[in-house]
């Protein structure tokens, strides 16, 4: 079983064998929109879900399932289904579970785009979510119930580095008979694995650290095989019978495997938000690295925020590596490797001061991202955040005078030289 | 709960060595989790007898269907066992009954099922007994196929698989 292989072998080999055909060692990328049958019998195994295969890349490729094979193993998963991007991940994890009327709970602290996302666009489909400042056990335990859906939070948040207390949310899902859904994209399994702490489903932005490099949009959702779909019929997607596959109801069928089966077979179909081959390749050969390039983002990042806090025109630094964070308790418990590399901080010089140094910079690139080998820096207030309300935006952690880095893999000391330069240059 | 280890060296062996598998608890109806396992493990070649009761004397997937382990006429090396861990006792036992008559090498018992008495009273008899683990999912799991679908199989090597060549 692969649980033997350590952390760094499974970011090379898991889903990645030699392709028996050619013997090519690099896995070679499926570029094919779709799979000839051996007959017709075998067709019709395949769209009765009968037989593993691949139909159309609508619902699975080659390339896509050995990406998805080894983010299952990296996250101790069971399995998962990789998608255009985290966004659609996003979509994907939460389609089975809702159906409009129907309530999910999320995290105020969550990435401004899932804010928005969650709040205006799910909206249209008549989902609603409930958004909690998690941090607040008590008023989580109070708001779930028999209809809640899943309850939803990032490992560690982007921006303001909060960091949220998985076991403590596992618990209440739990005893709410919910999924707790996981957005790991900061962390990554190599930091911290929620499945270890019980959350139900993992999802990603694999355009982040994953891939590694900022190459490639893709997102994925991870299975943990552990929730039981049929316990309430709140989950009828997992648990009824299923018209469209002449009445299979997945979770008696598939077993542990019904939450990703159902993923490919019936959400990918009818979203079709599939991830493209070459971009399932780019972030295989970025996975490789993983563990290495973690250790050094976290490296870079400490030094980078020690920096920071003995400057004059900072007025604070929001990182859950720092003594001074009050995540740093839960950063020692569920990211005892490190932190990340993206955080905030505050400058005395407000919303001008912030979007004046990010102009000032030469080395740190002004754009819209997070993970990549080069080191970022963004003024969410200006930017990300800007369709938020200034009340969202404080919630969310990204306040008119905060600046967000995604410390990168670069000499610590020049990284640090240009934050000073920019820094000294402010009025 | 306790997991069972099986080494990937073992399930491959039993999958290699067998080729008549006598599939206790089929079901007619095409959706069932039996109904899905026989039509699988069909098309990789093996030839799979099912035993029910209700329906024994009908067809199922181009097979006669037996009442029981004792009608069935042919040796088959493997019984696997898709009905609950209660029920599972009798056919344990009605295996090592009829292990010597029918050349019966392996006993294997379903997702789910878990009779550990009736696993100690087959592995005395000299029988390889499997609980807890579907063979269709084993199959596809170190054949790769598993994988296609997103699933972690566990399998990790730098070596090159053969492929037995077959045109359709
Ligand atoms: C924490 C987090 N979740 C989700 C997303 C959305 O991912 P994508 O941009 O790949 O759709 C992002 C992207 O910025 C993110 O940072």
């Amino acid at each position: 079983m692969s649980r033997e292989f350590g952390f760094e072998t499974r970011s090379i080999h898991a889903g990645t064998q030699p392709e028996p055909v050619t013997g090519a060692r690099q896995t070679p990328i499926f570029q094919t929109a779709s799979y000839v049958f051996h007959d017709a019998d075998h067709a019709a195994s395949l769209f009765n879900l009968q037989t593993f295969g691949f139909v159309y890349s609508r619902l699975g490729n080659p390339t896509v399932a050995a990406l998805e094979e080894r983010l299952a193993s990296l996250e101790g998963g069971r399995g998962s289904t990789c998608v255009a991007s985290g966004h659609a991940a996003q979509l994907l994890a939460l389609f089975p579970l809702m159906e409009a009327g129907a309530e999910f709970v999320a995290s105020t602290r969550l990435y401004g785009g899932s804010i928005t996302q969650f709040g205006k666009t799910f909206k249209k489909f008549g989902w609603q979510c409930r958004f909690l400042d998690m941090d607040d056990l008590e008023a989580v335990k109070a708001a779930v119930g028999e209809d809640t859906r899943a309850l939803f939070c990032e490992s560690l948040a982007n921006p303001g580095g909060a960091v949220s207390d998985l076991e403590s949310l596992a618990r209440i899902a739990e005893g709410a008979g919910c999924p707790l859904v996981v957005d790991n994209t900061l962390a990554t399994p190599f930091l911290c694995r929620p499945f270890e702490f019980g959350a139900d489903l993992v999802v990603h932005s694999t355009t982040k650290f994953l891939t590694g490099n900022g190459t490639a949009m893709g997102g994925a959702v991870i299975d943990s095989g552990r929730f039981d779909w049929s316990k309430s019929r709140r989950f009828a997607s997992l648990s009824a019978p299923e018209p469209a596959y002449h009445g299979l109801a997945f979770q008696e069928t598939f077993g542990d495997l019904a939450f990703t089966t159902f993923s490919h077979a019936v959400t990918l179909r009818d979203l079709g938000a599939a991830q493209s081959p070459m971009n399932a390749f780019l972030t295989l050969l970025g996975l490789e690295t993983l563990p290495l390039r973690m250790e050094r983002h976290c490296r870079n990042a400490l030094a980078v925020a020690r920096f920071l806090e003995t400057h004059p025109a900072v007025a604070w630094v929001s990182y859950a590596g720092l003594p001074s964070s009050p995540y740093r308790g839960l950063a020692q418990r569920y990211l005892p490797a490190g932190a990340g590399s993206v955080f905030t901080f505050g400058l005395k010089g407000g919303y001008r001061a912030g979007a004046r140094l990010v102009e000032a910079v030469a080395l740190w690139s002004h754009l819209a991202n997070v993970g990549d080998s080069r080191s970022l820096i963004l003024h969410p207030a200006s930017t990300t955040h800007r369709q938020l309300t200034a009340a969202q935006r404080q919630a969310a952690g990204a306040g008119d005078e905060v600046v967000r880095l995604s410390v990168g893999l670069e000499t610590a000391a020049d990284l640090i030289g240009d934050l000073q330069q920019a820094l000294d240059s402010l009025p | 709960m306790q997991q069972w280890v099986y080494s990937d060296a073992l399930i491959l062996g039993i999958l290699d060595r067998v080729e008549t598998i006598a599939l206790v608890g089929a079901s007619a109806k095409w959706n069932r989790p039996s109904f899905f396992a026989m039509k699988y493990l069909q098309e990789k070649g093996y030839r799979v007898i099912p035993v029910n009761p209700g329906l024994a004397g009908q067809e199922l997937l181009g097979e006669r269907v037996y009442a029981g382990l004792g009608e069935i006429p042919l040796p088959f090396g493997m019984v696997d066992i898709f009905r609950n861990a209660e029920a599972a006792g009798p056919i344990v036992d009605r295996a090592i009954a009829l292990k010597e008559s029918r050349k019966i090498e392996v006993v294997w018992m379903q997702l789910g099922v878990i009779a550990c008495a009736a696993a100690a009273r087959a592995e005395a008899a000299g029988l390889t007994v499997v609980m807890d683990r579907c063979p269709k999912i084993e199959y596809g799991r170190l054949h790769s196929e598993l994988s296609w679908g997103g699933f972690d199989s566990g399998v990790i090597t730098a070596k090159r698989r053969r492929l037995k060549v077959a045109w359709s």
